[in-house]
């Protein structure tokens, strides 16, 4: 029966020695371990909150960025289309110039060849009038060698003077 | 498988050593005997044995005589049990079979006891470093050094978090404390769980590596510590003090007031009576499932090595199938009794941690107006 009979030495340096150790060790071992055990836990709790958190911020940039980027895409699509509206009106309102430019030119170009025309009509009327001066009065010389036939006409442009 | 070679060796110094004594005959193997004191606690650390002599650490001898008072020597003295050192000895038989006993020349019983011899034997007071004290000693001196060496790497890093993270043995006891104070303490105990976390694994701890230096046959282990009923009786008293000492109100209430019909209460107590019992059954279950389970663990390992020795009456070939199997046996009860020194510091631990979680029951109207 010896087993079932605690030995009062084994007994006194068991509680010593459980004494020491629990003393030693809930004092300097196990609570210093959970506790930075618990903090590393809540550090990586923590961590990962911020990971999520920063995960979702970088969403809202990515797609605030697409949204950015689909404006200035529609934004150089509508650029572009009234560059290309200016471009024709442009285009458009220079031939219309071009035109009434040219019909100006036309139309100058014309009275100036009227003028001309004119000028040279004159000119050949001036010219014909003195030939025909010429011709009358070498006709005229010749006609009017004799006295008689100078006479005749005196009178008759007398006569005819009178009657009007 | 070396370590059982070990094991043998150590046990074939003991049909030798028998042998010694009884020259002629032949060599009896006593299993019970063998098994007893390999089981209990002595004096000296036996170690091996060469031939005829066996090897054994001596270890220190500290009694106190009833009127020669404190003696200090080591048990080297005693020639392993066969000699007298200053009126101590090992008894051989008796009540104090295998403890000191003392011899004392006594006068009074002289009168009255003529034919008796002229001294009476007595028990002194022995606070010997027997061989599971220097065993508990040593197991607590390096237990206490490796939670510290853990604990001062967690120290050198406190205030970084992210530093904190260690490798392989720092990790490994780590996952175990963790394992513990998640699995067990945490819901055995409940919200106040933090102010018994140190003793529960100072506990757990403690019986776990007890446990399994116990089963090393070689000298630092082999020491059947976790299995002496002086060591369990200590660790059940502190859980008893503690489970009592910080015990709610609502908790000696239940115990001297419980819920129950009056006539149970008064004139004659009943309830109050069981529920007192219980207050000390507890911590004696504690106390006697760890001793029984390592007590019975040891004892199964040496009887199946005792085969070996005991099967060899039976012829060569007998002894060669029945070793084989002794040694295939002890090798799976091995193994058993790993598990089984974890099971047991566990369930140390885990049955700790609900005694002290009832000791915290609070009063159940508060706990209503909690529901509602």
């Amino acid at each position: 029966m010896s087993l079932l009979t605690p030995d009062p030495g084994l007994l006194f340096w068991m509680l010593i020695a459980f004494g020491a150790v629990f003393f030693v060790l809930a004092k300097f071992g196990f609570p210093i371990i959970v506790k930075m055990v618990e903090e590393r836990k809540a550090y990586i709790d923590q961590s990962l909150e911020a990971a999520k958190e920063a995960n979702e911020h970088l969403k809202g940039i990515r797609e605030e960025g697409e949204q950015i980027l689909s404006e200035v895409r529609d934004e150089r699509a509508q650029i572009l289309k009234e560059a290309n509206e200016i471009r024709t009106k442009i285009v458009n309102s220079a031939k219309e110039q071009a035109h009434v430019e040219a019909g100006k030119i036309m139309d100058d170009a014309l009275k100036n060849i009227e003028k001309e025309k004119a000028l040279a009509v004159h000119d050949i009327r001036n010219q014909v009038a003195a030939l025909a001066i010429d011709i009358a009065e070498k006709i005229l010389r010749k006609n009017l060698e004799n006295k008689s036939a100078q006479q005749e006409l005196v009178d008759r442009l007398i006569a005819e003077s009178q009657l009007n | 498988m070396t370590s059982f070679l070990i094991l043998l060796f150590f046990f074939l110094s003991f049909p030798l050593f028998a042998n010694e004594e009884s020259h002629e005959e032949k060599p009896e193997l006593n299993v019970r005997e063998l098994i007893l004191d390999h089981v209990s606690d002595g004096y000296g650390w036996h170690v091996t044995g060469f031939g005829h002599k066996p090897v054994s650490i001596p270890l220190p001898i500290i009694v106190k005589g009833r009127e020669s008072g404190w003696h200090v020597f080591s048990s080297a003295r005693f020639h392993h049990g066969h000699a007298e050192y200053k009126g101590f000895y090992i008894a051989q038989d008796g009540t104090y079979k295998g403890k000191i006993v003392e011899k004392i020349a006594s006068q009074a019983r002289n009168d009255r006891d003529f034919n008796e011899a002229d001294y009476e034997v007595v028990r002194p007071w022995d606070f010997s470093i027997t061989k599971n004290a220097a065993s508990l000693l040593l197991s607590s001196i390096v237990l206490v050094c490796l939670i510290l060496y853990c604990a001062n790497w967690y120290k050198k890093r406190q205030g970084k978090p992210e530093a904190a993270s260690p490798k392989g043995f720092i990790a490994f006891v780590e996952m175990i404390i963790m394992n513990v104070v998640n699995d067990v303490i945490k819901p055995c105990i409940g919200k106040n769980y933090k102010r018994y976390t140190p003793y529960l694994l100072t506990v757990f701890f403690f019986i776990i590596f007890n446990n399994l230096l116990g089963l090393i046959p070689v000298f630092p282990g082999g020491a059947n510590v976790t299995g002496n009923i002086a060591i369990t009786s200590v660790l059940a008293l502190f859980t008893f003090v503690i489970v009592n000492s910080f015990g709610t109100k609502e908790y000696w209430k239940e115990i001297f007031w419980p819920d129950v019909p009056a006539w149970l209460k008064v004139p004659i107590p009943i309830m109050p009576a069981i529920e007192l019992v219980g207050v000390f059954t507890k911590p004696f279950a504690l106390m006697i499932r760890l001793f029984a389970n390592i007590l019975a663990g040891h004892a199964i390992v040496l009887g199946l090595t005792c085969m070996v020795f005991l099967t060899v009456s039976l012829g060569a070939a007998m002894n060669t199938g029945m070793s084989l199997l002794a040694v295939i046996m002890a090798i799976f009860i091995d193994c058993v009794e790993l598990l089984v020194a974890y099971i047991q510091a566990y369930v140390f631990t885990m049955l700790s941690a609900v005694f002290i979680g009832l000791s915290q029951v609070e009063a159940h109207h508060t706990k209503k107006e909690q529901t509602i």
